[in-house]
């Protein structure tokens, strides 16, 4: 049994800087960032006082995302709607890309979060100390006594990371997972190919076996298949086919029970896991903004 | 004992660590994501009107939950496939 479990593949190294690598990841995330700047150019563009169905659907997103911001952080902070749009939007594309097959998701690379965490963290320093000043912000680590100090720089450091960690860790794990089921259920096939090719008589017998049921089933009782029923026995008429492949030795090790299945672990690891971590991502960088940037007239008062 | 063996009870160790700290990391999420996700069911029988934001609220404390869990499965695989 081989998985390889590989990050990802450098392409190779531009000599600058001590050796700066383009990697797998670096690719997807141009091009994630190429489709973005695109679809934003050619869905911002041409915009009409009676707009048409398509900008219809971009103002009705546009609206969704602002006011999630502003229910979140407040109305002063509106100003936050595009990066938090940026980050939503390229995670979700990031994650969405590993689903092409030859690309790899960006989110599945360490680096990338954790540039995004380190991003949200500068921003809430940067407002911290600009609302706060740098005397108060230091001072607000030794509250509420002075012991806690070092509890408080731990949680200081350890929210970006654990922000990182969550995104990459949903994401890297979900490829991980679909590759080990990826693997067990070509292994599993072939075992099961093994048990039928012995002689070719017996998937010979299996494919007559499958062909017989659906002739009598369209000719005796005159009446469509369900899907379902034509999905099973389709399958079964492919193993046959497989397994006389198998014993006449012509082609060997067809993984036929990994053809559907995963696609249902990619419908949940890709598709539900990308987006919830991408708005959980999103909203938790809205919160920790917007605790740093509290409303105009308590930052008033605080001076 | 000689060096394949040692190599060989090396892998079963890891084997067994990895499988202690993934098994181990997954009952904290779970008890939690089933108390919030019971809990915000409560909600919504109670206040069926207040669906939708308890909903995404229940989604994202989910996610916030499973950290722990996603922590320990980065620990499982780092021991499996990067201390070979």
């Amino acid at each position: 049994m081989d998985i390889s479990i590989n990050g990802a593949y450098i392409y190779f190294t531009i000599p600058i800087f001590g050796g700066i690598n383009v990697t797998q990841t670096t690719l997807s995330l141009l091009i994630v960032t190429i489709i973005l700047c695109v679809a934003g150019v050619l869905l911002g563009r041409n915009l009409k006082t009676h707009p048409g169905k398509l900008q219809v659907l971009v103002e009705k997103g546009v609206e969704m995302l602002r006011g999630l911001v502003t229910s979140s952080m407040g109305e002063h902070n509106a100003c936050w709607t595009p990066y938090i749009g940026t980050i939503f939007l390229s995670s979700i594309c990031g994650s969405l890309i590993g689903m092409t097959g030859f690309l790899r998701s960006t989110t599945a690379d360490l680096s990338v979060v954790l540039t995004w965490a380190i991003m949200t963290t500068a921003i809430i320093w940067y407002n911290n100390i600009r609302h706060m000043g740098v005397l108060k912000w230091l001072k607000g680590f030794t509250e509420p006594v002075f012991i806690m100090t070092p509890m408080n720089l731990i949680s200081e450091i350890a929210q970006p990371i654990s922000m990182a960690f969550r995104h990459f860790g949903n994401v890297f794990g979900g490829s991980i997972i679909t590759a080990i089921v990826y693997t067990a259920l070509s292994l599993l096939s072939s075992l099961l190919l093994n048990l039928v090719s012995g002689t070719v008589i017996i998937p010979i017998v299996i494919v007559l076996l499958g062909v017989g049921i659906i002739l009598y089933q369209k000719f005796k009782k005159k009446k469509q298949i369900g899907v379902f029923k034509g999905i099973l026995l389709g399958i079964f008429i492919a193993f046959g086919a497989c397994g006389i492949l198998e014993a006449t030795g012509l082609l060997s090790g067809i993984p036929i029970l990994s053809l559907g299945i995963p696609a249902l672990l990619s419908v949940y690891f890709d598709l539900f896991s990308g987006f919830v971590q991408a708005f959980v991502f999103s909203l938790l960088s809205m919160i920790y903004i917007g605790q740093a940037c509290p409303p105009p007239e308590t930052a008033v008062e605080t001076k | 004992m000689d060096v394949s063996a040692a190599e060989a009870l090396a892998v079963g160790l890891r084997a067994i660590g990895a499988g202690l700290c993934m098994g181990l990391g997954a009952i904290g999420p779970g008890v939690g994501e089933g108390n919030a996700v019971g809990k915000a069911l409560e909600g919504m029988a109670r206040q069926p009107e207040s669906a939708s934001t308890l909903r995404t609220n229940m989604i994202l404390g989910c996610g916030i939950t499973e950290t722990t869990g996603i922590y320990s499965l980065i620990i499982a695989f780092l021991i499996l496939f990067a201390m070979g």
